[in-house]
């Protein structure tokens, strides 16, 4: 992010306005395509729900969080330009959801760090590159603990080896043993094809912001382990269909489904990766990558919708962890990184679909990244202690 | 050390030049906060590497520096001023080291949640800039020229969609003999107006015929260095603690010599292409991406008069399935993927050469190699518009520029 240079002596003059201004401008373009698009009703013009209000915090409730590391911009997703890239959020989700046009991440803008940090409630400042645990309890500890939950009932399925760690915190009221269990599916797959000679450390690579650096993880009997006993396949299985799987997270949505049937946790987490592959550079391979996405995040509300342990009483919420840079700052490359912090890179939304959730209405108000952790618990009745951010109010 | 400290002596490891420069302006540097001192000397370190563009610019930089009184110092640099450093960093060799030291302030504003205060004080200091240092004008208005969609026979969509506001969508052009005349028309305008780096050719492939006063560079011809780039990254990262930090400062202190290159006579080239490859994303891979960065570092270093960037093919990128099949180890080209590539790029090349001067007068003209359609932009063509006109490529630059 070495961007003085470029701020000073290149930049100057294009930024017009200041980035508070640029984030509503964002957002109100988001809300303006949204309300015509797709037909979608301003959430400021409502009443609050007594519905929404009197829904009764129950046992059976089961939420999934999908959070993207690698922001997708608007206008490659929710603006006239990128609607086409985004059929399945547009038609199949998006007149069920409420919508908010502005979440705001004020966070160091790296995906390990971002996601750790949406996940503690807390801006987390840890290595993003390290497999490192969060300084801030988890969600999935506040859940957990609070509410007396068994460790099987509480997953991450997260892209690289990076995330291992994100389960739970090292804070001392928490931590070990508390937390969420982590399944990373390209470590699985590294184990079950083990011996097996094909050249697929491309496929393996950790992130692609620093792409030849992976850290180092833990035994391969383990992640076997969770294959046969957990999801109940067996290495060939898993490796025979995984030969007809096109990406990373394709793996992961297919790890997501065994998960779902054979364990049925009440607390999923899942973070997808694809769009990231952005940073080569390559524009196509991006717009691929959303496409992608947008189609797996589809094919997960279907699967929750059809599940008989889901359907009915499950709340999914869709966020990508931050965006990226603007065209117009010269800072940085477009949509290549998300260097610059400016306002495009900070600014992201928020889907949410579920019994209790309001169809069809967008709220523009701004909210942050760190307000998922609170609202959750506000959701699920567990109490985000240490969290910094607020209960969102009209999703509570 | 802190700036107020510095002495003719601290520079004594700087290049004889670039020492003299440095030690002319100490009463200038003492005055600067450390959150923006490195940064300034990381530019003024590499100055025998910089285009005359650059070194234009940052003697105009210095120049104005010593010239602000002690009060005027205050005021421009006070959200400097006001950034936390740690001790680590004043105790760092930022006078010797300054690129690093600008990698590791970059880590401790995101961590300290400083980024944003430190953007808004160097956008401060870049309007500062700005209003006291007008670059000069081009002696003639600045050329862009992308060439996109090099092996691709059809191609249905919508092309130029980002570009068409701008200016007039041409849908019968020649596109006979199209290349060669974009590169005659390129080393006409270095002929008659010969500028050091001021005329480019920049190719994601194999480069075509051309004219020796352009600057050229290409993919093709940087294969040995990314050859050499790949297996170093590859042996760096199996050394003990090696992380993504360690090694992009291995890399970025990568020399020519150190990839088995030989020195040149132009120095100032080699290093600004070893540059493509080890400060770039994805350049060593994509030579899409590699032609849109490089076009990006020439536009805003270089700043030159002409530059004309040629897409190629890249190579494909394999799909989970196969790559564990792993039939095939011979790379594939993906033509289609890499036209809707270089068509971002282009769009990219459009608004890069628009933030340097005279943007008001700059042309730019997008091809679809071997196909009839152009995008030409410029004072003299009209935006949002779609003409039929029959011509060939040399004369619908002399309608633009």
């Amino acid at each position: 992010m070495t961007k003085l240079r470029q701020a000073c002596t290149y930049t100057a003059g294009l930024l017009v306005h200041p980035d508070h201004d640029i984030a509503f401008l964002l957002s109100s373009s988001r809300r303006e395509f949204l309300r015509s698009a797709a037909g979608l009703t301003l959430g400021s013009a409502l009443l609050r729900s007594p519905l929404a209000r009197a829904a009764k915090i129950s046992t059976k409730k089961k939420v999934v969080v999908v959070t993207f590391g690698g922001g997708a911009r608007d206008q490659e997703t929710f603006a006239p330009e990128g609607e086409e890239n985004i059929p399945g959020m547009m038609r199949e989700m998006l007149p069920r959801a409420s919508f908010f046009t502005q979440v705001v991440n004020r966070g160091i803008l790296g995906h390990y760090v971002a996601t750790a940090s949406l996940a503690t409630g807390v801006y987390e400042t840890i290595n993003n590159f390290a497999a490192l645990p969060p300084a801030n309890p988890t969600v999935f500890e506040y859940y957990r603990k609070d509410l007396k939950r068994p460790s099987s009932d509480a997953w991450v399925v997260a892209p690289s080896n990076g995330f291992n760690r994100i389960g739970e915190s090292n804070h001392r009221s928490y931590g070990e043993g508390m937390g969420a269990r982590v399944i990373l599916p390209k470590y699985l797959l590294k184990a079950a094809m083990s011996g097996g000679g094909a050249d697929y450390d491309h496929l393996l690579r950790d992130n692609y912001e620093n792409p030849y650096y992976t850290p180092e993880l833990g035994n391969r009997e383990f992640e076997l382990q969770q294959l046969e006993m957990i999801l109940k396949l067996s290495a060939d299985d898993f490796r025979s269909h995984a030969k007809t799987l096109s990406s990373p997270d394709e793996l992961s949505l297919y790890i997501v489904r065994q998960l779902i049937r054979q364990v049925a946790p009440s607390f999923l987490w899942i973070t997808m990766h694809d769009i990231d592959v952005a940073h080569a550079g390559a524009y196509s391979l991006y717009i691929e990558g959303i496409r992608r996405t947008d189609r797996l995040c589809a094919e997960l509300w279907r699967v929750l919708e059809t599940e008989p342990e889901y359907s009915g009483k499950t709340t999914l919420l869709v966020l990508p962890d931050f965006g990226r840079d603007a065209d117009e700052d010269a800072g940085g490359n477009g949509f290549q990184h998300h260097r610059t912090g400016d306002a495009a890179a900070r600014t992201t939304w928020l889907m949410v679909i579920g019994p209790d959730v309001r169809e069809g209405v967008i709220y523009d108000r701004a909210v942050e990244s760190t307000d998922l952790v609170p609202t959750l618990g506000a959701m699920l009745g567990f109490s985000a202690s240490f969290a910094q951010g607020r209960p969102i109010s009209e999703l509570v | 050390m802190l700036p107020p400290e510095l002495k003719s002596e601290t520079f004594r490891a700087y290049s004889p030049e670039v020492r003299k420069l440095a030690v002319e302006n100490i009463p200038a540097f003492r005055r600067l906060p450390l959150s923006f001192l490195p940064s300034l000397l990381r530019e003024l370190i590499e100055y025998d590497y910089k285009f005359p563009a650059e070194r234009v610019a940052l003697r105009a930089e210095l120049a104005s520096l010593g010239s602000l009184s002690n009060g005027e110092v205050d005021e421009v640099f006070r959200g400097f001023s006001e950034i936390k450093l740690s001790p680590q960093l004043e105790g760092s060799d930022w006078v010797n080291s300054p690129a690093q030291f600008v990698e590791q302030l970059s880590a401790h504003l995101w961590t300290t949640h400083q980024l944003d205060a430190f953007r808004i004080a160097a956008t401060k200091y870049g309007d500062h800039l700005s209003a006291l240092v007008r670059p000069e004008p081009p002696p003639i208005p600045r050329l862009g020229i992308s060439v996109i969609g090099q092996g691709v026979v059809s191609f249905d969509g919508s092309l130029f969609r980002k570009l068409r506001p701008h200016g007039t969508f041409f849908s019968r052009i020649k596109p006979e003999n199209g290349l060669s005349l974009l590169l005659e028309a390129v080393a006409a305008r270095a002929k008659s107006h010969p500028v050091p780096y001021g005329h480019w050719y920049i190719d994601g492939g194999e480069p075509a015929s051309h004219d020796s006063t352009l600057t050229c560079i290409s993919y093709s011809a940087l294969e040995p260095t990314r050859t050499a780039l790949l297996a170093r990254i590859h042996s760096e990262i199996e050394r003990p603690g090696m992380g993504p930090e360690g090694l992009r400062s291995i890399m970025a202190q990568l020399r020519p010599s150190d990839l088995g290159k030989q020195a040149t006579v132009d120095e100032v080239l080699q290093r600004f292409q070893l540059k493509l490859l080890t400060e770039g994303s994805g350049t060593q891979i994509f030579s899409t991406t590699f032609a849109q960065w490089a076009a990006r570092e020439a536009l805003r270093r270089a700043q030159p008069l002409t530059l004309l960037v040629r897409f190629a093919p890249r190579q494909r990128q394999k799909a989970m399935n196969e790559l564990l099949s792993a039939n095939s180890n011979q790379p594939e080209l993906d033509v289609m993927g890499s036209l809707i590539d270089a068509e971002m790029g282009a769009y990219y090349n459009w608004l890069d050469q628009q933030r340097l001067s005279g943007a008001e007068k700059s042309c730019f003209l997008v091809w679809f190699e071997n196909h009839q359609s152009v995008l030409a932009i410029g004072p003299s063509i009209p935006r949002q518009t779609e003409s039929g006109s029959e011509a060939d490529l040399a004369r619908l630059l002399e309608w633009l520029v």
